[in-house]
């Protein structure tokens, strides 16, 4: 019985101790010094530097859901379609939810890593000392970076989505532009663009926080490190696909 | 026990306990601490020294009884006044702990900014004036990942002084360092904490070290003070257990 109450209990604790650090986090960011450099610098992090990525990560979502929609929805003569299936799918879902993996991967990670080592290496206990806490110096600027540029990454990756949706169908399958971007947006509502973004904010304050606790609580050395790395990236992706549902269910 | 050097009272521990979930680290510790003393706190790895020094600076609050700094008892604190009480110490960490996106003159400067109310000037002058003191100027520009382990310490020493603290606490300031490093380490921990005045806590288990810095020398064991008296009477100890430990750090080390 022990062993079974055991893990559900630590769940709990651990879980607890997240919530305590968000509200932390929200305590902590509207107090002075504003470290308007290090947001920026942040920002520049998350967003310029995983430009690149989500992009290449985009189109070729696009490309595949046209290729895809376009055989399938050929069997019933309704190859018109294509334009608003690619497109809804990727405002809706594909773009933040594929896009919040890879920031996972690329940020998420980083922060896990980065203040791992800070922890290891006491400079965040050297933060504290010197009368600069952590979640304030550390923790904010990651956090409302990832949240404020998770969603512009997701307004370009949809565009770009739509794009190689509209190569292969064009280029390859030979369909009419004209009225390929027509169906695509003759049924997207401003509704399904705010869902998507909604949920890329949701997801960017879900991986910089479990990147940032994972890190904040890391112990023993190198392989703590590589520990807190490895689980930011594994459970900011599980709470990403977890949320995700139950946003998309209240969000429509 | 003899008074080796009267005056007031500084740091004061009261019957301190400290559990980490079932082990036990501090199991009642006295200390008092005078103003303007050296005290070296010693022990074999593990026996909780540098819990006992994070309780000094409230990084770590006691389970059980008091730590008082000033007469202030840092548990009646709150969040904000313990950072700000924070500014009258500085500390220097085992291995210097920089904060290695910032350049070595940005961590020295980093206390003075954090303090606001400097101008640049004033914060350049001091910066430059800590380098001095600790023989690196030419490092200013470098990161820290640049420097060897020596030097990293020494930018520490600069970074905990800069703010001119009145308490100096060292963390292991020798631990895996050569003989000759070791040496410019303790002479650098004196000057440095002549020049401030300060009340100095060194954590240590390096005997050679700590008689070089220490006017008073308190030995952990168990989670008890076992030992406190000046280096002269702490050599002549009849304890069994301070003199194993005089014995075997004495010996060279053998594989």
């Amino acid at each position: 019985m022990r062993s079974l109450t055991e893990p559900i209990l630590h769940f709990i604790e651990e879980l607890g101790r997240f919530c305590t650090l968000l509200w932390r986090v929200l305590v902590w960011t509207p107090r002075r010094p504003w470290d308007v450099r290090q947001l920026l610098r942040q920002m520049q992090r998350v967003g310029v530097g995983s430009l690149p990525v989500i992009l290449l990560t985009a189109l070729f979502t696009g490309g595949v859901l046209a290729l895809q929609t376009f055989s399938v929805l050929a069997r019933f003569n309704a190859e018109r379609y294509v334009g608003s299936l690619v497109a809804l799918s990727m405002v809706r879902e594909l773009a933040c939810v594929l896009g919040g993996l890879v920031i996972a991967g690329r940020s998420g990670s980083a922060m896990g890593a980065e203040l791992g080592t800070m922890r290891v290496t006491e400079q965040i206990d050297a933060l504290e000392v010197m009368g600069a806490d952590p979640v304030h110096y550390l923790m904010v600027p990651r956090v409302w970076a990832t949240v404020i540029m998770l969603p512009l990454l997701i307004v370009v990756s949809d565009a770009v989505g739509i794009l190689g949706g509209y190569l292969v169908s064009v280029v390859l399958m030979g369909a009419n532009p004209v009225s390929y971007m027509e169906t695509t947006f003759q049924y997207m509502e401003l509704q399904d663009l705010l869902s998507g973004l909604i949920k890329a904010a949701v997801f960017g304050l879900l991986i910089a926080m479990i990147g940032c606790y994972q890190g904040y609580t890391t112990k023993g050395g190198a392989e703590g490190v590589g520990y807190a790395t490895t689980r930011s990236v594994v459970l900011a992706s599980i709470a990403i696909f977890i949320s995700n549902f139950f946003l998309t269910k209240a969000l429509f | 026990m003899a008074d080796p050097a009267p005056g007031k009272t500084k740091i004061v521990l009261e019957d301190v306990h400290k559990s980490f979930g079932s082990k036990v680290v501090l199991d009642g510790i006295d200390l008092e601490i005078r103003e303007g003393e050296s005290l070296a706190v010693i022990g074999g790895s593990g026996t909780g020294k540098s819990v006992l020094l994070k309780h000094v600076i409230g990084l770590l609050r006691p389970d059980s009884g008091r730590v008082e700094v000033d007469g202030v008892d840092l548990a009646g604190l709150s969040y904000r006044e313990i950072a700000r009480f924070r500014r009258r110490f500085g500390m220097a960490f085992q291995e210097g702990a920089l904060f290695d996106s910032m350049t070595v003159a940005e961590n020295v400067a980093f206390p003075l900014v954090r303090e606001r109310g400097h101008t640049k000037a004033e914060i350049r002058d001091r910066v430059a004036e800590c380098l001095e003191e600790v023989g690196l100027t030419d490092a200013a520009g470098k990161m820290p990942s640049e420097l060897s382990g020596g030097m990293r310490r020494r930018v520490g020493f600069a970074r905990a002084v800069a703010a001119k603290p009145d308490i100096l606490l060292f963390d292991e300031p020798t631990t895996g360092l050569d003989p000759v490093t070791k040496e410019t380490i303790d002479t650098l921990i004196v000057e440095l904490s002549e020049r401030l005045g300060s009340t100095t806590v060194t954590i240590s288990h390096d005997m050679v070290s700590v008689f070089r810095i220490a006017d008073r020398i308190a030995m952990l064991y168990d989670g008890k003070l076992i030992a406190v008296a000046p280096p002269a009477e702490f050599r002549q100890s009849t304890d069994p257990r301070v003199r194993g430990f005089l014995r075997a750090d004495n010996q060279p080390a053998t594989v």
